[in-house]
């Protein structure tokens, strides 16, 4: 692109305006000492105090980080061997199937993920005594099912652009499918690794819909917290809230890519010093 | 070649006991192993067997109980429906009787009343209108992106894919400040004479637009990004070459070489769009009737399984053929991948 003006860097600016205006306002009237949200009144701090005296939502919080952690690491197991399977193993028998189960429920409408997931647990409760109620458990099942069609995408779609050479080269030299995995492939793909495991923990923090099926009595997650709150209309400490979680995951975020990006350069000087027989 | 690597576990339990293991334990693990290597459920077995038989537990076979649960009878029970299938002994003769009870009501009723088709041409045209919106804003930043110098293209996706990693439904709700009566829109306008400040854009369908559009936007850049960064800039050279205007030359070569991103983003707005409950449930009236909304109310206020069942299976009918079409795009797109 040789000039950022003209009709498309208007339409990029117009675009990025609308994707970041309104998380800003959101943000800038989290300040506001007015209860009506968007009528300025003064500055403010006063409701993230409140929001650190919510139990409610705090109790909410900190079930929700619980099943994300657990999700997401649930996802990154079987996605990452799914990913494998797709990428590596070729055709085996079912690979239709299989394939067909990895891509379905990245598009499938989240109340319908939701209301046979429910109904499944239930059944399974009359068939066989598990689970016993619905809860933290139910939750991380569900989400770790969805979230781990997105890792076993991301990981596929980095195995397949990644060079087979190293791998052929451990097996020429006798190393066991196993060992390859663990010794050269795992290292290679940590980086794909480590954003599935991100986006899986984030997808399950998000997720309101799938979450108010197969949740029970006393395991409400934050999103079901927000939501029953925004359903009233705005709130100043729903902003106050927001904008934590905002900053929170853009300091994330920046951090993971720093690392990343630290990471493949190192691992880039170090094939090149490789090949060169240092 | 060495014999302690990290795998396979069978042969290290086999050759000998780790110091502090109690025997009995080693021997019932290397049992174990046996066992599966000789249903072929080890090593390469086990990489597909345990997310193939994961999947299939939790995301085929509730779609079948969905289906089975379509056919019962709401009842005031725990949990709220008939058995479809009832073990009946007949004790004149002496016989057991499978009786399969297939109510097919709640399906006419789908068929019958209003306001489920209503609901579901409502969404479809929903689900339609935002995806072009996504598509016509997408595109030109998508394209703007991949022309950009390589040095800026993975900030400027990063900026993209940022807002998809902050809560979706904090996204959603700020919007209910901005479109409000009295909210940010309303008083821009309003202090410029254009509308009085009662005015709202809020609890409409056009704020639905805007959410959807909105919160499904990256969704719609990242495919198409993919399709137009891999594109040749030397084929536009020849075209322009050749005597093609610019603009004939983006209708001739870039719009069909770019047509499976524009497919694969299309799709992965369309197919959850049709679905979304949250957007149309905050920022739509209460005559935005989606049939997201439609399920979960007879799920969650009508304590109806039996139709919220028959809504998702004729919704996912709906639905069958663009998640088939999305498929193979995607493995079309990963052999082509793999391909190169």
């Amino acid at each position: 692109m040789k000039r950022f003006g003209g009709p498309l860097g208007w339409a990029l600016w117009f675009g990025y305006a609308f994707l970041y205006v309104p998380i800003f306002l959101l943000m800038l009237y989290s300040f506001n000492e007015n209860r009506l949200v968007t009528v300025w009144s003064g500055f403010s701090t006063k409701w993230y105090g409140e929001l650190l005296e919510n139990t409610q939502l705090l109790d909410a919080a900190y079930l929700s980080l619980k099943v994300a952690a657990i999700s997401a690491s649930f996802a990154v197991v079987l996605g990452t061997l799914a990913g494998l399977a797709l990428a590596r193993f070729g055709r085996f028998r079912g690979r239709m199937l299989f394939g067909g189960m990895i891509t379905a429920p990245l598009v499938m409408p989240e109340v319908i993920t939701g209301l046979s997931l429910l109904l499944l647990f239930v059944a399974l409760e009359g068939l066989v005594g598990w689970p016993d109620g619905r809860g933290v458990t139910t939750i991380t099942i569900a989400h770790t099912t969805f979230a781990m069609a997105y890792v076993a995408v991301i990981v596929q779609s980095r195995l397949s652009s990644m060079d087979d050479s190293l791998e052929e080269a451990a097996m020429d030299l006798g190393a066991r499918p196993a060992k390859v995995f663990f010794v050269i492939t795992l290292p290679i793909i940590s980086p794909a690794i480590v954003s599935g495991w991100l986006l899986a923990f984030t997808l399950s923090l998000d997720d309101l819909v799938i979450a108010s099926f197969v949740s029970g009595p006393g395991s409400t997650t934050l999103p079901m917290v927000i939501f029953s709150s925004v359903r009233l209309g705005v709130s100043p400490q729903i902003n106050a809230l927001a904008t934590v979680i905002v900053l929170l995951v853009a300091t994330g975020i920046f951090v993971a890519t720093l690392v990343l990006a630290r990471q493949e350069r190192q691992r880039k000087r170090d094939e090149q010093m490789a090949l060169q027989g240092g | 070649m060495s014999r302690n690597g990290f795998l396979p576990l069978g042969d290290r339990m086999s050759g000998g006991n780790p110091p502090g293991v109690p025997a009995f334990l080693s021997t019932a693990a290397a049992a174990v192993v046996a066992l599966l290597r000789r249903v072929g459920l080890w090593g390469r077995g086990l990489v597909i067997a345990a997310p193939y038989l994961w999947l299939f537990l939790f995301f085929l076979v509730p779609f079948l109980i969905v289906f089975r649960i379509s056919f019962s009878d709401a009842v005031i029970a725990q949990p709220p429906y008939s058995d479809i299938v009832q073990l009946l002994e007949d004790t004149d003769l002496e016989q057991w009787k499978l009786q399969i009870t297939l109510n097919l009501s709640t399906y006419l009723r789908l068929l019958t009343d209003d306001l489920y088709i209503y609901a579901y041409l409502s969404s479809l045209k929903m689900a339609a209108v935002s995806t072009l919106l996504c598509l016509l804003l997408g595109y030109p930043m998508a394209y703007a992106i991949a022309r950009a110098k390589p040095s800026m293209r993975g900030p400027l996706m990063m900026l993209i894919i940022l807002p998809f990693w902050t809560s979706f439904l904090i996204r959603v709700y700020a919007w209910i400040g901005i479109l409000k009566a009295n909210g940010v829109l309303a008083n821009m306008l309003g202090a410029v004479g254009l509308v009085d400040s009662n005015w709202e854009l809020l609890y409409s369908d056009v704020a639905v637009y805007i959410g959807i559009t909105y919160s499904y936007l990256p969704f719609m850049i990242l495919p198409l990004y993919a399709t137009l960064e891999k594109l040749d800039p030397v084929l536009l050279e020849a075209a322009a070459d050749l005597g093609c205007k610019p603009w004939e030359a983006f209708l001739k070569v870039t719009l069909p070489l770019s047509l499976p991103g524009i497919v694969a983003g299309s799709l992965l707005v369309f197919i959850p769009a049709v679905g979304e409950f949250v957007i149309p449930e905050l920022l739509g009236g209460p005559d935005t009737l989606m049939i997201g909304r439609v399920l979960w109310n007879e799920f969650f206020s009508n304590r109806d399984w039996p139709v919220a069942s028959a809504v998702a299976i004729a919704l996912l009918l709906f639905l069958v053929v663009p998640i088939m079409v999305f498929q193979y795009v995607q493995a079309r797109q990963q052999d082509g991948e793999e391909r190169r």
